[in-house]
């Protein structure tokens, strides 16, 4: 068994033991493996005695350049506020409309904007503001609770049918029993008619429609359907439908009515992130026109 | 097979079947409603079939021949089928969760196949059932025919083999229906986990006291790499899975860590699930397959020796790397990233000795296919290593951990190393076993090299570009001192990356399912002479014969 045999190849000696046909030679582990393992275990000593390190009984090593991550990261976070604060305070200080006009403040919203937006807005309203079924455009002229900047800015503060104590509060009735679905269709062809579509329901239809509407639609979108931005109620007669103009979109919508949702972002956003996504979005409308 | 098995062994199996099939009656009875009864019936219907298996064979002719004085194959057989069969589903849902990633609809809606679960159900699918199934099949191999002795028992190989394979399928069915243990590689809930301790004991007994009735004075390396490998995964899984469950009939549990002891205990874990059973186990593989497949010595016994105890005891020391700049108090960090430097010497002496064992076979790397995968997988050994020492260094962590670049490393570890050895390993172990003299097309074995090799390049230059990218855009700040990007940009930055990566991940699934159709015309394939491979045997059941002492 125990037989040792010279490689011809390497030179090398084996060890003498052989398992099913494998043997082993008895190279020295060469030079250089021996200098990477100083090499390594000289870096991880340097690094022990500058850096924490070892764990004692009650402490450890605190390593001679005193650092810590959490001081790191509390100074970091200090310093990053700091250099933000000189323009965040004038964004917050100042109404839109100046921000708007001052050069570096404008810049520094084009510049801060798509991310702050990106990350809390686009989800819902999408990257360019232009929103989605179920969720408005942003990017539009048409608003459901108004869309200058005071607005806006109480939108964001607030939210819609949100958890926040001052929340905007709309809802769509459901008219599902109060009308019968036939009179629903007749309704939906009147709304339809108003925006201008082409319904092609016959004129007698659209009287009975417009009856209707004004007996049961008409205290929130107004008897000429405008809406109404202290209630919320969209202007119906526009071509700007947040959850679709056709047949069946409207139809459902009367059935079972709607109550959209927007978070308050009070306590996510300070006042300066903002103003600065109502002074971003003015310049979303801009790039979209 | 069962005729291999003495009568009093089909009895002792038939009760041991009949135990489980109450397990699984009482399992289904008392978790009705709820995962649990689930997978009472999957192992009712399981030990039922078995009963069938052994029941209709439990009146043929006893083995008259001395058992003792052959190899035990059989069960290394089902092994290696079940390894490829996991190869092919779970590479597969790799794959479509890949694409899933790029275009989310292809989760058609179903609340089963939402990432959530399918991710989990692909790296159990992966690791746990092709790999390791792998590793119990070849470490069956490589110990017996490196202690020249048989298994020591004939039931306990069945019973790990089967016995774990129904641990992996209660994890992944488990995770489809919504059960997990929320850590990352141990999602699998108590009761399986409780299963898979059951099996993993016998498994180590059973390697024990093959062990010790070797006919070899010394033990092979691989065998080290495989016991350790066996050892520390037991240690790891029970300590990790301790949990209180919420109920006895139900599939929910309450971890014993909460916190950053649990965020420890599950990288710990996890890291070390990397070191002991993704790296320990695979080398015990490359150990015995490289040298058998190059006909070439091992370079070096010291360099071996070396090695195995640097590996050995520097990874444990490791997993908190996963945790920089987290909660975890700052000197475990520091601990953590200065072992994972030291470790780099020792993986990279492995990787540099298989490496160096190929002097003098280089004309049959470049010739076959099966050393090649052997000495690519080396290779990639290698280069992973390396790379988890680097991505462990802190301020190097800062700007890869989160990201792709993660994904990159795993995948060239679990591809490039773990998968291309387990191939090699398979298609040199599969004419061994079935005695053929070589794989039923040696074309196919080529064919499944380059399209595994392209993937794997494929796939992890995708998640590399793909990391660094979304790293460096998650750091960008505006001269303002804001956040330049979005998430969502970063997002579509991802896209192409991911589409590459789906395309990486096809080749190297369709080079599995070209090997597993290779080795089933292998198998399927009559051998030219039956008694000459391998071991030769006079054995009637053709198993091969233990070669005596010269």
């Amino acid at each position: 068994m125990s037989v040792k045999e010279r490689d011809p190849l390497t030179g090398h000696q084996t060890t003498g033991h052989e398992w099913n046909g494998i043997t082993e030679l008895n190279t020295p582990v060469p030079t250089a493996i021996w200098w990477f393992i100083l090499v390594s275990h000289v870096y991880a000593v340097i690094a022990w005695i500058l850096l924490p390190a070892w764990p004692g009984i009650n402490d450890y090593t605190k390593g001679i350049l005193g650092v810590d991550q959490r001081a790191q990261v509390e100074r970091q976070v200090t310093d990053l506020r700091q250099s933000r604060a000189e323009w965040r305070g004038r964004i917050a200080a100042l109404p839109v409309a100046e921000i708007r006009a001052d050069p570096d403040l404008a810049g520094m919203v084009a510049e801060a904007g798509p991310a702050l937006f990106g990350d809390n807005c686009a989800a819902c309203h999408g990257i360019s503001g232009r929103g989605g079924p179920g969720y408005p455009s942003l990017v539009d002229d048409a608003w459901l609770w108004g869309g200058d900047p005071e607005a806006v800015m109480e939108t964001l503060r607030v939210g819609i049918n949100s958890d926040h104590p001052d929340t905007r509060y709309a809802e769509m009735l459901a008219f599902d029993g109060l009308l019968s679905r036939d009179e629903i269709r007749i309704v939906a062809d009147y709304v339809q008619s108003l925006s201008g579509l082409d319904t092609a329901a016959a004129p007698d239809r659209l009287a009975e429609g417009e009856e209707m509407f004004l007996d049961n639609c008409s205290s929130c979108h107004g008897e000429d359907a405008t809406g109404n931005i202290d209630l919320g109620a969209p202007n119906l007669t526009d071509d700007h439908w947040i959850y679709g103009g056709d047949d069946k979109a409207i139809f459902t919508t009367i059935l079972n009515g709607r109550q959209g949702w927007m978070p308050a972002w009070e306590d996510r956003l300070d006042t300066a992130d903002r103003k600065l996504l109502t002074a971003y979005l003015e310049q979303l409308k801009e790039a979209a026109q | 097979m069962i005729t291999r098995f003495t009568i009093a062994e089909r009895q002792a199996s038939l009760v041991l079947l009949l135990l489980m099939t109450l397990a699984g009656l009482a399992m289904a009875a008392a978790g009705a409603g709820d995962a649990m009864g689930v997978h009472g019936f999957i192992v009712l219907f399981a030990s039922l079939g078995l009963i069938f298996v052994v029941g209709g064979a439990l009146y043929d002719p006893a083995p008259t021949e001395d058992r003792s004085r052959a190899y035990y194959d059989d069960p290394i057989k089902v092994g290696i089928v079940l390894a490829m069969i996991w190869a092919v589903i779970a590479m597969g849902v790799g794959d479509w969760v890949a694409w899933m990633l790029a275009f989310p609809d292809l989760r058609f809606d179903g609340a089963w196949s939402g990432f959530g679960r399918m991710r989990p159900v692909h790296t159990t699918g992966i690791i746990f059932g092709f790999g390791g199934n792998a590793l119990i099949a070849t470490s069956f191999h490589v110990m017996q025919r490196t202690c020249r002795a048989r298994l020591a028992g004939q039931i306990a190989p069945w019973f790990v083999i089967l016995g774990y394979n129904l641990f992996v399928v209660m994890a992944v069915t488990g995770y489809m229906m919504g059960v997990t243990q929320s850590k990352e590689y141990a999602e699998a809930e108590w009761y399986a986990d409780i299963w898979l301790v059951i099996v993993w004991v016998v498994y180590f007994v059973l390697y024990l006291r093959t062990l010790a009735r070797r006919n070899e004075p010394h033990i092979y390396v691989a065998n080290w790499y495989y016991m350790a490998f066996i050892l520390v995964v037991a240690v790891l899984h029970i300590v990790n899975n301790l949990a209180v469950p919420a109920s006895f009939t139900a599939a929910k549990s309450y971890s014993l860590f909460s916190g950053v002891q649990d965020a420890m205990t599950q990288w710990w874990y996890g890291h070390n699930a990397v070191a002991f059973f993704l790296t320990s186990g695979f080398l015990g593989m490359l150990y015995y397959y490289l040298p058998k497949r190059a006909n070439r010595p091992i370079y070096s016994y010291r360099l071996s020796i070396l090695s195995f105890w640097g590996i050995t005891f520097f990874y444990i020391w490791v997993g908190s790397h996963h945790l920089h700049y987290t909660a975890l108090p700052h000197w475990v960090q520091t601990l953590g990233m200065t072992f994972s430097v030291m470790l780099l010497v020792p993986s990279w002496a492995s990787a540099g000795n298989a490496l160096m064992t190929l002097n003098g076979a280089w004309h049959k790397v470049r010739d076959d296919a099966t050393l090649r995968f052997m000495f690519v997988a080396a290779v990639f050994y290698g280069l992973s290593t390396f790379e988890g020492s680097f991505l462990a260094i802190r301020p190097v962590n800062s700007l890869s951990h989160y990201t792709d670049w993660t994904v990159a490393h795993v995948h060239a570890g679990a591809m490039g190393w773990v998968a291309l050895i387990t191939f090699g390993a398979i298609y040199a172990a599969v004419p061994m076993i079935w005695r053929r003299e070589t794989m039923y097309s040696w074309k196919m074995v080529e064919w499944h090299f380059w399209l595994a090799l392209a993937g794997t390049l494929i796939y992890v230059f995708a998640m590399w570009n793909s990391g660094i990218v979304q790293g460096l855009m998650w750091r960008t700040y505006t001269e303002g001192g804001t956040l330049r990007y979005s998430f969502l940009d970063t997002m579509i930055a991802m896209h192409p990356y991911y589409i590459a990566r789906g395309i990486g991940g096809l080749l190297f699934l369709a080079g599995a399912v070209i090997g597993f159709i290779n080795i089933w015309m292998t198998i399927r394939a009559v051998g030219s002479d039956s008694k000459v491979l391998d071991v030769p045997t006079e054995s009637e059941a053709g198993e091969p014969a233990v070669p005596v002492a010269e």
